[in-house]
């Protein structure tokens, strides 16, 4: 507790709507060097990056508490309305000038989004109206930190209030050894808009039962509990045993928020037993394996279609709009694809809903080969499915294409013929054979184009591609394909 | 020519080659050897009087001869005569000097000429050096007055009269090479998998469901304890769909139980103590890992009482938003092991990790010390690398958090191992592959996929192929 009057820090309602929690605490009579000040706010900046995500959730303040004059006001008003002298500027900007000046600082620029938008902003005032900060963007020049500095008022605002108390904590924790009263920080009281007031930082140990044995059990070790407990304390995690002998209480400090069950205290356990001292022993499990019914037919569909002389491929899943539908003369609306939002670049539009244009893609990078050129790839593709829980279904397909001189279409329609011989489906009209019928297809050629049944349903097409797909992805050659889902022959 | 192709015989004769150089008149040089030189002419050509330029470039040896027979100063030009430039001899007479050289080496006495001569002569394209062949031809070894020609191969006609007992056959090149079969090729990415696979089914591992590349957040994150402020939910590692954007159906009764476990702890946990919003975890995106899938797989096998221990496997594609280079794609496959069974520790997980890594010729391991938001304790896996002299990771690994898997209602002694690598990676250092680019997408290598050797995870690369001629 502090020698004076404790520093206050008052939220007010109106930053309930936009970032509702604050803690604070001071570190009273702290000793900077160049390094310890460089670290220190090395440390804000990675606690912001991480724990905070990105000042979205928990923005740190930190201020020379000698410039300033308490009790201290956090509240939230109108952007024209807030007009202060920010870090390292010169003069003084109203929050609507400073929210355009950051757009172009490089480092700011990512954070402007959090309030942006928001009829208020947050905004921290001392008792005499210097603004200290306007979270999470930036810090009041008045009260900025040097080296010089000797009482720091630490302020955390932000939507999180366990993650506001955290970081506060690690932040005293970590710096405190610098005070004169070395390890000591003081105390401030924040008082809430329904009245109630609370003193931070909470720094609060909290103490938990662990069995010596089920450690011992988890990590496969066979340690006496006085020697986890002497494991654990050299792991700055304070422990004795107490009770009957099998239990160990254990002191988590504030530092150690990652400390959330026991599996995180048995972890640290086997950190300072050593990993690579326990000894590796192999599960009595017994299982019979066995393989997924798909995977296992691919497996033996892939062998074979390399024994018919044709090349595999592996495309990416993810591809342009116009891959799967201008390219192939269709619209993107009668695709069924799934959409990917935001995304970098045109690559990642959607997700494919044919392999033929990741065939067609390696052709054009493998044009220096020599013909024909005879690939395939046995791979799914995703479709909209509003009968599946996520809605959308994988369906594995087999797309092959043959690209030389001439289309070579009996060479794919024998393909076809051998594959089906190799699935076991007899040519004919007949139940459980397979027939191809003339079709029609924007990517085909007229008169070249043909529906494959198998089964009783279709499965797919085959046929000498159109001149105009040909050209759209960038090839010169005539080229046929074929492609097919195979799951109706699992 | 003869003589070579009767070298090709074999030991029928020997044959020296020896060569000799002589010096030769080109036509032009015979011409000069008979008439005298261009320039002599051009001399003889004028009379005392002198003769018009004109008039004399028209004669045959006119324009070669002026300029040789000025530079001679046999010669001079007249430039004020009022019809035009006339020529005069300068000289009384002249020696033929060229025709005379000339004469010599048709004589057969190039030698005397001057090595300066002869090339001026040359230069004037009046004499060519030329080389003669000779062979001097004695018999060889295998003489005989017959010649029979060698045969190349075998022929049907050649085998039914027997015809074949009595022709020499060409000598075959062993140096060259054969022709290359006509055939098709596996991907080498997916060869490497089709020896995961066999690793994991000899190990007893049963290939989980990863029929789908889109999945919701609750299965992909919340299930496992990830919580919904974690960085990795962001839209810059996360590819987030936009159509369909939300899952449909979730198990309710279960996703109450993440909720509770999320925000405010439970199982033994503390929790993260934060507001769990189910619209987050209705979110639908393309998965970050097959841990997903492991989680419904281990839901699934919760459901089944009493409770049978398992061990599962998968390797599937996965997507990330990050950025980009050389060794990294937006998707890649996953290689994962997961082992549910009473009573397992750290240590059932090195032992599963040794015999797995065995498998692929790894055998020496250390483990390091880790972090994943669902397993704890985490264990980097690390292996010694020959060739680069030092420690890499092969991979990562842990037990599955409680928090994890008692909401699922796994039982509480049950504990759950797992343990993941990429797919490119190994391929990429078993092949010699330095750009991703090349191994995965269309931009593979295609020449690379047809010289592919079988994968053989356990055996050492063979040497580097020096570049051979085409």
């Amino acid at each position: 507790m502090p020698d004076g009057e404790i520093q206050k820090l008052i939220i007010t309602e109106e930053t309930a709507k936009i970032r509702p929690f604050a803690v604070a605490a001071v570190l009273r009579n702290i000793k900077f060097t160049k390094d310890r000040y460089d670290s220190f706010i090395e440390l804000q900046e990675k606690l912001h990056q991480n724990i905070c995500r990105r000042r979205a959730l928990v923005a740190i303040g930190t201020h020379d508490l000698d410039s300033l004059s308490g009790p201290f006001t956090y509240t939230a008003k109108r952007p024209s309305d807030i007009k202060f002298k920010p870090l390292n500027k010169t003069k003084e900007y109203t929050a609507c000038e400073l929210m355009n000046i950051y757009k172009t600082d490089n480092h700011l620029k990512h954070y402007l989004h959090i309030i942006e938008n928001k009829p208020l902003y947050p905004v921290i005032y001392d008792s005499n109206g210097v603004i200290l900060s306007m979270p999470p963007i930036i810090n009041g020049d008045h009260s900025k930190i040097t080296v010089n500095t000797k009482n720091v008022f630490i302020e955390c605002t932000g939507t999180d209030f366990t993650k506001a108390k955290v970081v506060l904590d690690n932040i005293v924790t970590m710096f405190s050894e610098y005070c004169e009263n070395q390890f000591t920080v003081e105390a401030t009281e924040v008082v809430f808009p329904n009245g109630k007031s609370y003193t931070f930082p909470e720094l609060s140990y909290r103490k938990e039962m662990v069995r010596a044995d089920l450690i011992n059990k988890k990590v496969g070790i066979r340690e006496t509990p006085e020697n986890l407990a002497k494991l654990l304390t050299r792991m700055c995690l304070k422990s004795e045993v107490i009770g009957d002998g099998n239990q160990i209480e254990v002191e988590i400090p504030p530092t150690r928020a990652d400390v959330m069950h026991a599996c995180d205290i048995i972890e640290d356990a086997a950190i300072a037993y050593g990993y690579n001292n326990i000894q590796m022993t192999l599960p009595k499990t017994y299982t019979i394996a066995n393989q997924l019914p798909l995977n296992k037919f691919t497996e033996l569909l892939r062998l074979d279609m390399a024994a018919t002389g044709f090349t595999e491929v592996l495309t990416f899943a993810l591809c342009s709009q116009e891959d799967i539908a201008d390219k192939l003369g269709v619209d993107i609306s009668a695709t069924k694809a799934v959409h990917i939002s935001n995304p970098k670049t045109a690559e990642f539009q959607v997700a494919r809903t044919t392999l033929l244009p990741g065939l067609l893609k390696t052709l054009a990078a493998n044009r220096k080969m020599p013909l024909p050129l005879k690939l395939f790839e046995i791979s799914d593709v995703v479709i909209k499915d509003s009968s599946k829980d996520v809605g959308a279904k994988n369906y594995r397909h087999l797309c092959a294409v043959y690209y030389s001189k001439n289309p070579g279409f009996e060479i794919i329609h024998g393909l076809l013929d051998r594959i089906m011989q190799l699935l076991d489906v007899p040519p004919g009209e007949d139940k459980g054979g397979y027939v191809i019928r003339a079709s029609e297809g924007s990517a085909f050629f007229p008169g070249r184009c043909a529906e494959i049944f198998a089964r009783g349903q279709s499965i797919g097409k085959l046929g000498v591609l159109h001149p105009d797909v040909i050209t759209k992805f960038e090839l010169t050659m005539p080229c046929s394909s074929l492609e097919i889902n195979i799951e109706p022959f699992l | 020519g003869a003589v070579k192709s009767l070298q090709a015989l074999g030991e029928v004769v020997e044959a020296e080659l020896r060569s000799t150089k002589r010096w030769e008149l080109t036509a032009e040089g015979e011409e000069i050897a008979r008439e005298g030189s261009h320039e002599a002419r051009v001399f003889h050509n004028i009379p005392p009087e002198g003769l018009a330029q004109s008039e004399l470039m028209r004669l045959p040896s006119g324009k070669v001869g002026f300029s040789k027979a000025m530079s001679n100063k046999w010669i001079r030009v007249d430039k004020s005569t009022a019809d035009g430039p006339r020529v005069f001899r300068m000289v009384d007479s002249v020696e033929d000097e060229v025709q005379r050289r000339l004469q010599l080496v048709r004589g057969g006495q190039a030698e005397k000429l001057g090595e300066k001569e002869r090339s001026e002569l040359r230069k004037r394209k009046l004499l060519t050096e030329m080389t003669l062949k000779t062979y001097w031809v004695s018999k060889g070894s295998a003489f005989s007055t017959s010649i029979s020609k060698q045969e190349t191969d075998l022929s049907p006609e050649m085998i039914s009269s027997g015809s074949w007992r009595d022709r020499p056959f060409k000598p075959y090149n062993f140096s060259a090479h054969g022709i290359l079969p006509d055939c098709g090729h596996l991907h080498p990415l997916l060869k490497v998998r089709s020896q995961f696979r066999q690793i994991f089914l000899e190990m007893g591992f049963t290939e989980m469901p990863t029929d789908n590349f889109i999945e919701s957040s609750f299965w992909n994150f919340d299930a496992l304890f990830q919580p919904q402020q974690h960085p990795a939910r962001d839209q810059h590692d996360t590819f987030f769909l936009k159509d369909p954007a939300e899952a449909l159906q979730l198990p309710m009764d279960y996703v109450q139980r993440v909720k509770r476990t999320h925000s405010q702890g439970g199982y033994g946990s503390q929790g993260y103590k934060y507001t769990w919003k189910l619209d987050e975890a209705r979110k639908n995106l393309l998965r970050t890992h097959t841990t997903s899938s492991s989680a419904r797989a281990l839901y699934h096998l919760a459901k089944k009482k009493p409770f049978m221990p398992a061990k599962y496997f998968s390797i599937d594609r996965v997507f990330r938003n990050e950025t980009l280079d050389a060794t990294h794609l937006a998707e890649f496959h996953q290689i994962e092991g997961v082992v549910a069974d009473h009573g397992l520790t750290l240590g059932h997980l090195m032992g599963v990790l040794r015999e797995f890594f065995t498998k692929l010729g790894i055998t020496q391991l250390r483990f390091k010390p880790a972090y994943n938001p669902y397993t704890e304790p985490s264990m980097e896996v690390f292996s010694y690398h020959q060739g680069l002299k030092k420690w890499v990771e092969v991979g990562n690994s842990g037990l599955f958090r409680p928090e994890m898997l008692l909401p699922m209602g796994l039982p509480e002694n049950v504990s759950v191992i797992a343990w993941g690598l990429s797919l490119e990676r190994p391929t990429m250092i078993k092949y010699g592959i330095n750009n991703i680019r090349e191994l995965v997408g269309h931009k593979v290598n295609l020449q690379m996929v047809y010289d592919s050797p079988l994968c053989r995870l356990d055996v050492e690369p063979g040497p580097p192929r020096t570049q051979e001629a085409a």
